[in-house]
């Protein structure tokens, strides 16, 4: 399998501060890659310059083979980003937003046509092509930044919180786009505080911390490191105590030689036990 | 030259949708301005056989020409850079930067120049004798680039909105008040004279003014207009490619 992302030993500092810390990654073609971490990780980071909007302090990225730093311009053409902030111009309709970005990358006018009233009916937006964005739902809007995203056929999309904000049922209408995107063989990088949102659609994960990349691995790779079967002994005054068991009798064996005075619960283990195991927090947005 | 297209294309479908608001809310300074100083403190005063009034229109056009320039291309770019952040969006485009420098000063150009003429019209009814020539039209879009240009500067090195507001309070309305707007720089002493001749605005008053009046045009203000344009074309594009890859 052929790397779409390639990242070496890059790093970033603000001001002496290291924010990412010799951060080696690959994420393959067809991937859809989950990229974890707590507040102040440096997952925005990572991502600003993967999308060339931040210079590295050092180290190299190429994406599709392509030096990020030495042409940006030509890398431009291989990704697309919906950003976790609503980037849209709101004094535009959501079709005039879309034709913007055609434009933007040199789009033929009969071609932009076809390929915006596309991708309108693909993320069911073509009946509100002509609504400004201010007066379209916080779905619509997002629906709109990955049509937007998507206009001039990336090979990779970057998904920065594609679903903050958005309600259960919008949420899941999104997911859905995103499967169906990387089925027609988009890659997608994905950040998400959304710990089940990460397990849900994501083949890998990548966990970091300090700028460090700490874990990679399928989902379900990084629970079988843990253990598959997580058991919660709800103490007195102590708070809740996590053990994780490669399988169920193993932790049946652990729950018997407890005293009978505490709570237990024994469920199987998921990727957020795996998150707060690795990183010692819940995650929170970046 | 067609990204900055599609830049302003954008900017000028959101201007369409609110042109006349845009136009009404544009001409209330300047007319307040000409009712305040040309036909109230200045009724009655003669500039060597000028009326006040036909002294200070030119004025006021290159003032409007300033400010309607230098905020409809910094103040929209601050609010998309640091707001909406809309701008990623088109420094992540495959687009050159000095294609995207242009394209978000067009704007600027766009609004000061329909600004202006919209006074310019209101001030032909007052003051007919207004001389529009080619020399002045040059004047006009060549003091609508350069504010327009120093508004893209403005916006892409300030770090808040509150910058943006300190750099109008502090260089923008200085300027409008001793830019050669409403007095003659012949009447003020030689050392503050100086000083005002490093104002861009002082420049595009005196060519408006002579070029409007049918007077001897004075194109060494034109040059320096010329000069500070490049500064801040030049400093634009320095400060766009400290922050991009």
């Amino acid at each position: 399998m052929s790397n779409i992302i390639d990242i070496s030993g890059l790093n970033k500092e603000y001001s002496g501060k290291r924010v990412v810390n010799d951060l080696n990654l690959c994420v393959f073609q067809g991937d859809l890659f989950g990229f974890l971490g707590p507040n102040g990780a440096g997952k925005t980071t990572t991502i600003r310059i993967l999308t060339t909007l931040t210079k590295p302090t050092s180290g190299k990225v190429l994406i599709s083979g392509i030096d990020v730093a030495k042409d940006a311009g030509l890398v431009k053409e291989e990704f697309g980003v919906v950003q976790q902030h609503l980037s849209l111009n709101r004094d535009l309709t959501i079709a005039e937003n879309l034709e913007l970005h055609a434009r933007l990358h040199h789009i033929p006018t009969a071609e932009r046509k076809r390929r915006i009233a596309d991708l309108l009916d693909y993320v069911e937006l073509s009946d509100h092509a002509d609504y400004l964005i201010d007066n379209v739902s916080g779905g619509m809007k997002r629906r709109a930044m990955i049509a937007r995203a998507l206009i001039h056929r990336p090979k990779l999309l970057f998904l920065d919180e594609p679903t903050v904000g958005l309600d259960a049922q919008t949420r899941r209408r999104v997911w859905d786009l995103i499967r169906r995107m990387n089925s027609e063989g988009t890659t997608v990088f994905l950040t998400t505080h959304y710990i089940e949102e990460a397990e849900a659609l994501c083949k890998r994960v990548g966990v970091l911390h300090h700028g460090k990349l700490i874990a990679l691995g399928s989902p379900l790779e990084l629970r079988q490191r843990l253990g598959m079967v997580a058991v919660e002994l709800q103490g007195e005054g102590n708070g809740t105590t996590y053990s994780y068991f490669p399988d169920r009798t193993s932790a049946a064996r652990f729950i018997q030689g407890l005293p009978s005075t505490k709570r237990v619960v024994m469920r199987e283990s998921n990727l957020e036990d795996v998150f707060i195991e690795l990183t010692g927090q819940k995650v929170m947005g970046d | 030259m067609i990204d900055a297209y599609s830049i302003l294309w954008s900017d000028l479908a959101a201007l369409k949708r609110r042109w006349p608001r845009y136009l009404l809310t544009t001409l209330m300074s300047p007319i307040l301005y000409l009712v305040a100083f040309g036909w109230g403190l200045g009724r009655g005063i003669d500039l060597n056989g000028m009326s006040y009034l036909e002294f200070v229109i030119p004025g006021i056009i290159a003032l409007t020409a300033m400010t309607t320039s230098f905020n409809g291309a910094g103040t929209r770019l601050n609010v998309d850079r640091l707001y909406f952040k809309s701008f990623d969006e088109c420094l992540m485009a495959p687009v050159s930067l000095p294609s995207l420098l242009l394209g978000k000063a067009l704007i600027g150009v766009v609004r000061g120049v329909l600004s202006s003429v919209a006074f310019l019209l209101v001030a032909l009814l007052i003051a007919p004798h207004i001389y529009v020539s080619l020399p002045f039209v040059i004047g006009l879009l060549l003091s609508c680039l350069t504010f327009a240009f120093l508004g893209v500067l403005a916006a892409l090195l300030a770090r808040s909105h509150e910058d943006m507001a300190t750099f109008g309070s502090l260089i923008l309305m200085p300027m409008t008040f001793l830019g050669g707007t409403f007095f003659s720089l012949s009447q003020v002493p030689f050392w503050l004279k100086m000083a005002l001749y490093a104002l861009p605005l002082t420049h595009s008053s005196l060519f408006l003014r002579a070029a409007a009046l049918d007077q001897p045009l004075p194109w060494t203000s034109l040059l320096v207009l010329l000069a500070f344009f490049c500064v801040f074309l030049g400093g634009g594009m320095m400060a766009l490619k400290r922050m991009s890859v």
